[in-house]
């Protein structure tokens, strides 16, 4: 004899899936497109980073020098205390776009510019890294300010397996010289062993 | 099952009284249920695999002068050298070292760790990476602390004296 299967009400189910759906949107944040992309090492170590503030610094594998902070304010505040302290006063355009920006690795001379420029072609060029040289530390600067914005920043080095011990030892040796002497390095899960 | 009976909704003013033809309402859910699901997987997968670990490590900070400095027997001071090409090298003390070659798996500079942290309980690691060496050598050796559990090591800058003891032993 022929069945007819049983008309099932998925109004519950439903109702459940766009609950889990709504829930997950909203606590899934955008990754911000980096301006590079790091491949780092390794490591059996299991802490989690904490996702609120945290100061990055990533080192990419031509051994340029990028600097990031999350939290909008915390941006806007450093990037007038930057201004001031390099004698350059930036527009409130340029401080709302640096506000939502990803990490940046330009020098502060030519920031100006590198915010005037559209979304776009910021994200086409080739950054040339944060001078983080004893001769022009500038690194030194945004880790200062960036702290005195926000004094609850905890600061992560993210590395890439391939860059040169020399300029992590120059990222390190800058914050010891700013009394800055516990950071955690980002790595990823160990794979296999 | 799919229609959704509004056909002649809109017209009825006109005709006066013409009721719109009631039909069922019922809208087939199933696609609407297949993209909800796409989302919810979607987003299950995004959250869940997007945490970075990392290593904490707290440098110690520069000593000021006039600070006394602990004295420590140098018998018990094992250096490990990190060299470019992703080679380690390990020796023993200060005076008259002898340099030996590890690498980084299990089986390399673990071993050795171990075997010496059961020899001399009071060991002190002594890491110096040459300016050639990866960051990666150098997250794997302080892996390599926090699985032999060593309890006392520094990251040092390297000084000439290793680059030179490195290229002599030749290994």
């Amino acid at each position: 004899m022929a069945r007819i299967a049983p008309p099932i009400d998925m109004t519950p189910m439903v109702d459940l899936a766009f609950l889990l759906v709504t829930f997950f949107m909203l606590t899934a944040t955008a990754i911000p497109d980096e301006p590079v992309t790091v491949d780092t090492p390794s490591s059996v170590s299991e802490i989690k980073l904490p996702e609120n503030n945290v100061m990055t610094i990533t080192i990419d594998k031509d051994s340029r020098v990028f600097f990031n902070v999350d939290g909008q304010f915390t941006r806007a505040e450093l990037l007038g205390k930057i201004g001031e302290r390099y004698g350059i006063s930036f527009t409130e355009e340029e401080t709302k776009t640096f506000a939502v920006i990803s990490s940046i690795g330009v020098p502060i001379g030519s920031l100006k510019q590198f915010l005037a420029l559209k979304p776009e072609k910021r994200k086409e060029i080739t950054q040339p890294g944060i001078p983080s040289d004893s001769a022009q530390n500038e690194l030194a600067d945004w880790v200062l300010q960036a702290r005195l914005s926000n004094p609850k920043l905890r600061i992560a080095i993210k590395g890439d397996r391939d860059a040169n011990y020399g300029t992590v030892k120059k990222v390190i040796n800058t914050m010891i010289d700013r009394k800055v002497n516990r950071f955690n390095l980002i790595t990823n899960m160990e794979k296999g062993s | 099952m799919a229609e959704l009976a509004s056909d002649d909704g809109g017209k009825k003013k006109k005709g006066g009284k013409v009721r719109a033809k009631k039909s069922s309402t019922r809208i087939d859910m199933t696609p609407m249920v297949d993209l909800a699901f796409l989302l919810l997987t979607f987003f299950v997968m995004t959250t869940t695999l997007n945490k970075p670990q990392t290593m904490e490590i707290t440098m110690p900070e520069k000593p000021k002068p006039g600070d006394e400095m602990p004295e420590i027997n140098e018998k018990n001071v094992m250096t490990v050298v990190l060299g470019d090409d992703n080679k380690v090298y390990w020796y023993m003390g200060i005076t008259d070292p002898v340099v030996e070659k590890a690498d980084y798996s299990a089986t390399g500079i673990r071993k050795v760790l171990l075997a010496k942290k059961a020899e001399l309980p009071k060991l002190v690691v002594l890491i110096k990476a040459m300016d050639e060496s990866k960051y990666k050598n150098m997250v794997d050796i302080m892996d390599e602390m926090n699985i032999s559990t060593m309890q006392r090591f520094a990251l040092v800058d390297i000084t000439d004296t290793d680059v030179q003891l490195v290229k002599e032993a030749q290994l």
